[in-house]
C-alpha cells in the first residue's frame, strides 16, 4: 500500500496551511513527518485520512483517489489523530467492538480481532475499565488498538507519543515498530530522536512546504554544517597559537577555541580530519587527551531548515 | 444501513450508561403524570375518558426534553475531537447524523411507551376513543421527530452543548408558539403560510384523530431539512470555493 500526494494545497481562509506538497510513501516504509508546530503536518494527515479535502492537487492511496472513493480508502487506513480523542464513557472492549463494526470487520471475526488487539497493545488488564479511567499511556494504547483493529495496510499516526512519560514513550514506540513491520506508516512528531529511532525516511515540512526528504544519513550528508572534531590537548604554547597551527591543515574551514584545552575543528567534506590532527599533535609534542568526531545532529538540520 | 444502526445503537447505549436517559425519563414521566392525573384540567376534571390532558402536557414537556437529548449529539463530538475519528472511519456525514437522530427517537419511543399504562387506565375508566388516542401518540412521535431534526442541526453548529440547547429551544418555540400567535394576527396569504409553518395546528389535527397527508408532509419535511442541514454543516469543512 502506498500513499501519494501530488501538488496538494489546502487553504484556511486565504492562508495556505499546506502549499503544493508532493511526496510518496512506498509500501512498507515508515516515514517520519517532522516540522515545527503549525507547519502543516496535521492538515496533511487529515487529507490522507479523508477528513479534509485538498483545495487542489491529488491524494491517492494505492492508486485510488481519496476524494473519489473515501469509503474504500478509509477501510485501508488506520488513524490515530492528534491528542487521541476517545469516547471516555465507553468500556475498552465495547469501544473496540464498535470501531470494528464501523470498519466492517465481519461479525464472527470481531471477537478474535478485539482479543488480538488487546493482547498486542498490552491492555489486557485494563480491558474491562472505562476509557476515562485509564492513564494517558493506556489511552494511547487504546488509540493504537482502534487504529489497527481492521488490520489496515496504512497507518497514520499524528504525534503518537506527545504527553507520555519516557517509559511509555518507549513502549508506544516499540508497539509502532512492531505494527509497522508489515504496514506503510506515516507518523508526525517534533521529537527528533523519535524519528531517528523509528523511521526509514524523514520528511521535513516548514510553512506548508516540504523542505527535506531522505533517510537520516542522507540528510546529514546533505547538510552544509560540515563535520566537526572536538579535541582536548595539553601544549606549551597558548590555545590561540595551537588553533593557528591547526587551521594550517588542508580542508579545515574553521577552528574554534572552547577553553584552555578544548578546541573545535570544523572541516567541510564528508569525513573528519582526525588522522591529520593526530600527526600534527605528535609533531608538535602536544598531549592529546581526547578526540571525538561530532556528528551533525538532526536537531541542527532541523533548525537550519525551519528557521525563518 | 448497518453503519447507521451501529451508530444509533452506540448512542442509545450511551444515553442509558450515562444516566441521561434515566434522569430525562423520570422528569418526563413525573411531569406528564402530574399534569395528566393530579393537577389542572386533568383526566378527572374533564370528566371524559380521554388522554387529551396527557397529550397537551407531553407536547410541552417534549419541547424541553428533546433539546436536552440532542444538545450533545454532535457538539460534544466536535469538542472532544471524536468527530474527526468517527468521520475517518468508513462512515459518511449523513450516516452519523441519521444514526444520532434514530437514537433520540428510540429514547422518545421508550418514554412514550412507558406512558401506555395511562392509556390502559383510562380505557378501564370509560369508553376511550382508541383511534384518537393512538393518533395522539403518533402525533407526539412526529412532533418529536421534527424537534429532533432541529436539535441535531443546532448541535452540529457549535461545540458548546449549552449553546446547542438554548438555540434549539429558541427555534423550537417559534414553531410551537410564536408562529401560531403571529398567524392569528395576520390575514391573507402571509397568515396562511405562517399558520402552515406553525406546528400547533398540525399537531392538533393529528391528535384529534385526523390523519392528513399535509400534516405528515409537514413533519417529515422539517425532520429531513434539519438532518440535511446538520449533514451539510458537517461537510462544510470541505466546501471549497
Amino acid at each position: 500500500m502506498s500513499i501519494r500526494l501530488e501538488n496538494v494545497t489546502r487553504l484556511y481562509g486565504n492562508k495556505p496551511a499546506v502549499d503544493g506538497i508532493s511526496f510518496e510513501v512506498k509500501t512498507g516504509e515508515i516515514v517520519g513527518f517532522l516540522g515545527p508546530n503549525g507547519a502543516g503536518k496535521t492538515t496533511t494527515m487529515k487529507m490522507i485520512t479523508g477528513y479534509l479535502a485538498p483545495n487542489s492537487g491529488s491524494v491517492s492511496i494505492n492508486g485510488i483517489q481519496v476524494w473519489d472513493n473515501p469509503q474504500k480508502v478509509k477501510l485501508m487506513t488506520g488513524y490515530l489523530p492528534e491528542n487521541n480523542p476517545l469516547y471516555l464513557d465507553m468500556f475498552v472492549t465495547d469501544y473496540l467492538e464498535y470501531v470494528a463494526a464501523l470498519q466492517q470487520v465481519p461479525k464472527d471475526k470481531t471477537g478474535a480481532r478485539v482479543r488480538e488487539m488487546v493482547a498486542v497493545c498490552g491492555i489486557d488488564r485494563e480491558k474491562h475499565k472505562k476509557i476515562g479511567e485509564l492513564s494517558k499511556g493506556y489511552r494511547q494504547r487504546v488509540g493504537l488498538a482502534q487504529a489497527l483493529i481492521h488490520d489496515p495496510g496504512i497507518l497514520v499516526l499524528d504525534e503518537p507519543t506527545t504527553g507520555l512519560d519516557p517509559n511509555q514513550i518507549i513502549e508506544i514506540r516499540n508497539l509502532i515498530k512492531e505494527a509497522g513491520l508489515e504496514k506503510t506508516v506515516i507518523l508526525s512528531t517534533h521529537i527528533l530522536s523519535e524519528v531517528e529511532a523509528l523511521s526509514d525516511r524523514i520528511l521535513i515540512i516548514h510553512e506548508g512546504k516540504i523542505v527535506a526528504d531522505g533517510t537520516p544519513d542522507e540528510l546529514k550528508r546533505a547538510s552544509s554544517e560540515g563535520i566537526a572534531v572536538r579535541v582536548k590537548l595539553e601544549s606549551e604554547s597558548s590555545p590561540s597559537a595551537v588553533a593557528k597551527t591547526l587551521s594550517g591543515i588542508g580542508g579545515v574551514t574553521g577552528v574554534e577555541v572552547i577553553d584552555e584545552k578544548g578546541l573545535y575543528i570544523v572541516s567541510g567534506g564528508d569525513r573528519g580530519l582526525n588522522r591529520e590532527i593526530f600527526s600534527l599533535a605528535v609533531k608538535n609534542n602536544w598531549v592529546l587527551l581526547e578526540m571525538s568526531t561530532q556528528e551533525t545532529r538532526l536537531e541542527d538540520i532541523f533548525k537550519e531548515l525551519t528557521k525563518n | 444501513m448497518k453503519t447507521i444502526l451501529e451508530i444509533a445503537r452506540r448512542e442509545t447505549i450511551l444515553f442509558f450508561d450515562s444516566l441521561i436517559a434515566y434522569v430525562l425519563l423520570a422528569v418526563f414521566l413525573g411531569f406528564s403524570g402530574f399534569f395528566t392525573w393530579l393537577y389542572g384540567s386533568d383526566v378527572f376534571f374533564s370528566g371524559q375518558a380521554s388522554l387529551k390532558s396527557f397529550f397537551t402536557s407531553a407536547y410541552w414537556i417534549l419541547f424541553l426534553f428533546i433539546p436536552a437529548l440532542t444538545m450533545r449529539a454532535i457538539s460534544e463530538e466536535r469538542k472532544t475531537g471524536t468527530l474527526e475519528l468517527l468521520l475517518t472511519k468508513p462512515v459518511t456525514d449523513w450516516q452519523v447524523v441519521v444514526g444520532k437522530y434514530l437514537s433520540v427517537m428510540a429514547l422518545v419511543a421508550v418514554a412514550l411507551a412507558l406512558t401506555l399504562p395511562y392509556y390502559f387506565t383510562v380505557w378501564v375508566l370509560g369508553s376511550i376513543d382508541h383511534g384518537a388516542t393512538l393518533m395522539g401518540y403518533f402525533g407526539l412521535l412526529l412532533m418529536s421527530s421534527a424537534l429532533a431534526g432541529i436539535g441535531i442541526f443546532m448541535s452540529s453548529l457549535t461545540n458548546n452543548q449549552i449553546v446547542a440547547f438554548i438555540s434549539s429551544l429558541m427555534v423550537g418555540i417559534f414553531f410551537i408558539l410564536v408562529f401560531d400567535v403571529v398567524a392569528q394576527q395576520m390575514f391573507g396569504v402571509a397568515g396562511v403560510i405562517i399558520n402552515y409553518i406553525s406546528m400547533t395546528g398540525h399537531f392538533d389535527s393529528i391528535s384529534r384523530g385526523v390523519l392528513d397527508t399535509r400534516d405528515l408532509v409537514y413533519f417529515f419535511s422539517i425532520t429531513f431539512l434539519g438532518l440535511y442541514l446538520a449533514g451539510t454543516s458537517l461537510s462544510k469543512r470541505n466546501i471549497i470555493d
